[in-house]
């Protein structure tokens, strides 16, 4: 573990929390884990647009809120217009003195299902427009908050209530999608690297226009691992390459440690069985017969996928 | 807020989800003798429940996942069971 | 003042222009494109107070504009038809938000099968989202009735809608009078609401609700709905003290005084109805137009305050009420008489659906139908 954060400093990080104690979420949740970062990286002259999800539904109910910046909780396939129509009419109210000081950071914590399904189109066409925000996608692979559905983040074999058998299907690649939108910024991250996400974070606010930053974000009862493992989770998943970590400017791709070295072999991948065998949800595969095949299927990917990322880093 | 409006608005408050401190099974227990201060508890508790400055932990709302456990580098945390503890 | 020669679009993009609208989205549809392009014209030039988003569709068009109304702008749009049913999710949200959007939904049939002509199908489906819906019948009440929708809207804190009929409001070309700039910015101050989306107040917006909480909050809605009857007659009349334009309150008639026979309508047919009162008239019937500016709230009781005891009222729908006889209007000015101690007497009839054209001719010919019904 001690690799994965050495030679950072925690300590410089602000005590500020976005997230009030006492939220609804499951013990070891990965939303608040993930949005008390961004709410020290942002800061609290912020404004979050939040779309249904584990982040909502544990939000507490009417008059109390988790939240200690303004929210506005929109409906699902909101995200990307009404993030776009926050910061816009910010622009005009600052331009024509309704407000005055800094612009506060507009930002979205929205999950797969509000990412890459339900508001697919809001979030593709705010980055065609380069609306100033930055779009955070907590990606939990389920609509974890309806009960652990499949979603287009669900990777293949992974077992929800709508993949009884297992998913069929590859998952969507949906920060690819935003790298080649050549947008001014895009990352994925990882909660097992909490520096390296909050300089992504810092970075998106210190940048104009539309950002993307995609947070694996390990989920307990929909993945069907111990709430103590969200971390451990989240570190298998980039050391055996199932999540790459890299970042993005305006379609040049920056491979982030440790992909980089494991990509190019410098290190070894941890085995991708080690991730599998704490998750429930690949348990029938991993007492299959054809298990073997499956994760020799699912390396051959991940080996396809760095190496995709490998050449087009060079362009 | 200001002067509340007519909109559907709530305040951020602690415990919004309700005293989440009675979910714990087991506890999170400091050893101060072990403790590095290298802060990886405080930055992962889902809840923010551990205090930056001096890592007192928060029990009104910790719900026990035993995560700053797990992580902790110098093994300094032990969840202990509530019964035991009381 | 000045008069011009022009399209009830453009009539209504010029209103919001006046209105300095602080925030617009838009996405094109037929018939309502060419005020989103009005609109984008002005902003290109510079000529807008305001920023225009052109977003990717309605259904992002009005959860931009519900999200920048939170953030403290006056919000403009603009649809019709399958637009408008695509925002509906977010109408219903933008109600609930209290959040005082003014939208213009230019009226068209919706499919299938497609349509591209004036009904009411659109806007009436719209009915129960929690909007004040009125409808306008020529350019001039266009115009003028942006200014109002703003005012009210603003002051009850719910959205508005102005409906007008496809084609042969949107694109006709009609002579108005638009207004002094200094006669609008006295009849429309600027937006400033007492919350905005923003550090300063703080506040999570749209939170999850108890049923208590949930069921006063949206009760509360439906009472300040219909108390915005009151709220909209208050300021037509401020409006017409300031500029002396008058296109009724919550509902027109200007008949003769000894009236019993009554053409109630919305709309372009509205203006048709007009001719067809006269030539009732000319036959010997006491004949008036009953024009329905304001559709929700709906004018239970300007029509109750409207109409003698004994008379008869001929109720002309351009929507269908499926399931049930005649339209909304009919069903709903049914409801609305039911508990008097007079005896009106009540007939109605759909037509005009898809933008069937409604000459005077054969709406004269429909009420003489419906009387007879009624004897």
């Amino acid at each position: 573990m001690s690799d994965t954060i050495k030679n950072v400093k925690l300590a410089d990080m602000p005590a500020y929390e976005l997230v009030k104690a006492g939220t609804g979420g499951c013990a070891g949740c990965p939303s608040p884990m993930g949005l008390r970062i961004v709410g020290k990286a942002l800061g609290p002259n912020s404004i979050m647009v939040m779309t249904p999800s584990c982040a909502v539904a544990s939000i507490g109910v009417m008059p109390k809120s988790c939240y200690d910046v303004p929210v506005l909780n929109v409906c699902f396939a909101s995200a990307g217009a009404s993030a776009a129509g926050i910061s816009m009419s910010l622009d005009a109210q600052l331009k024509n003195g309704a407000l005055s000081g800094e612009k506060p950071t507009v930002f979205t914590w929205v999950g797969d299902g509000g990412t890459y399904d339900i508001g697919f189109q809001g979030i593709s066409a705010a980055a065609e427009r380069n609306d100033d925000f930055i779009h955070f996608c907590y990606n939990n692979e389920a609509y974890s908050n309806t009960g652990v559905q499949r979603s287009g983040a669900t990777p293949k074999y992974a077992v929800t209530t709508t993949t009884p058998a297992g998913k069929e299907s590859q998952k969507k690649n949906v920060p690819l999608l935003m790298l080649e939108q050549r947008i001014a910024y895009v990352a994925t991250a990882s909660l097992a690297y909490p520096l390296d996400f909050y300089r992504k974070v810092q970075k998106a606010k210190s940048i104009q226009g539309f950002k993307y930053i995609e947070l694996h974000a390990p989920c307990g009862p929909g993945w069907k691992f111990a709430s103590s493992d969200t971390v451990e989770l989240a570190r298998l998943a980039v050391k055996s390459g199932a999540w790459l970590l890299w970042e993005g400017e305006h379609g040049k791709l920056t491979l982030n440690a440790p992909t980089k070295q494991l990509a190019e072999g410098k290190m070894p991948c941890a085995e991708l069985e080690e991730y599998l065998k704490l998750q429930g949800r690949f348990a029938h595969i991993m007492k299959s017969t054809e298990k073997a095949a499956a994760i020799e299927a699912m390396k051959s990917e991940i080996r396809r996928e760095m190496d995709f990322m490998l050449g087009r880093e060079k362009l | 807020m200001n002067n509340l409006p007519i909109n559907p608005l709530s305040c951020a408050t602690e415990g919004a989800g309700g005293p989440t401190g009675t979910w714990r099974s087991h506890r999170p227990v400091i050893d101060p003798a072990k403790c590095t201060g290298c802060l990886l508890c405080w930055i992962w508790c889902p809840e923010g429940v551990i205090a930056k400055e001096d890592r007192s932990i928060n029990y009104d709302y910790c719900k026990g996942c035993g995560l700053c456990a797990k992580e902790c580098p110098a093994h300094a945390i032990t969840m202990i069971k509530e019964a035991d503890h009381e | 003042m000045s008069k011009r020669m022009d399209t009830g679009n453009s009539a209504c993009a010029l209103a919001v222009k006046a209105a300095k609208v602080d925030f617009i989205a838009a996405y094109p549809i037929t018939p309502q494109t060419s005020i989103s392009e009005k609109l984008a014209d002005y902003a290109a030039a510079g000529e807008l107070s305001g920023v225009y988003l052109p977003v990717e569709s309605e259904h992002s068009v009005m959860s931009a504009v519900a999200a920048a109304s939170a953030a403290g702008s006056r919000t403009f749009t603009a649809t019709s038809s399958q637009g408008l049913l695509y925002m509906h999710e977010i109408l219903h949200y933008a109600s609930g938000g209290r959040l005082p959007i003014v939208m213009a939904n230019v009226n068209r049939a919706v499919c299938a099968p497609w349509c591209l002509y004036a009904d009411h199908q659109d806007s009436v489906s719209q009915r129960d989202t929690g909007w004040l819906q009125f409808h306008c019948a020529s350019h001039q009440e266009i115009y003028d009735t942006i200014f109002l929708a703003y005012k009210v809207a603003e002051k009850v804190k719910i959205p508005a809608m102005i409906n007008y009929d496809g084609f042969l409001l949107s694109h006709s070309m009609l002579s108005f009078e638009t207004l002094e700039q200094d006669l609008v910015d006295q009849f429309l101050t600027p937006y400033r609401p007492d919350w905005k989306l923003h550090p300063q107040w703080g506040g999570t917006f749209g939170n999850v609700a108890a049923a208590a909480e949930y069921s006063a909050y949206r009760n509360t809605l439906a009472e300040d709905t219909l108390k915005a009857a009151a709220v909209i007659e208050e300021e037509a009349r401020n409006y017409q003290k300031l500029t002396g334009r008058w296109h009724g309150g919550m509902i027109d008639v200007q008949g003769p005084e000894d009236a019993d026979v009554f053409l109630m309508s919305m709309g372009s047919m509205a203006a048709e109805m007009e001719l067809a009162a006269e030539a009732l008239q000319a036959m010997g019937i006491k004949a008036d137009n009953l024009k329905v500016r304001v559709y929700r709230p709906f004018p239970a009781e300007a029509l109750r305050q409207a109409l003698p005891a004994h008379a008869k009222l001929l109720v002309f729908d351009r929507n269908l009420a499926y399931g049930h006889e005649g339209g909304a209007l009919l069903m709903e000015a049914r409801s609305a008489l039911y508990n008097r101690d007079e005896t009106v007497k009540i007939a109605g009839i759909s037509l005009g659906i898809g933008g069937i054209d409604l000459p005077a001719s054969l709406l004269t010919e429909k009420a003489l139908a419906l009387l007879e019904g009624l004897k």
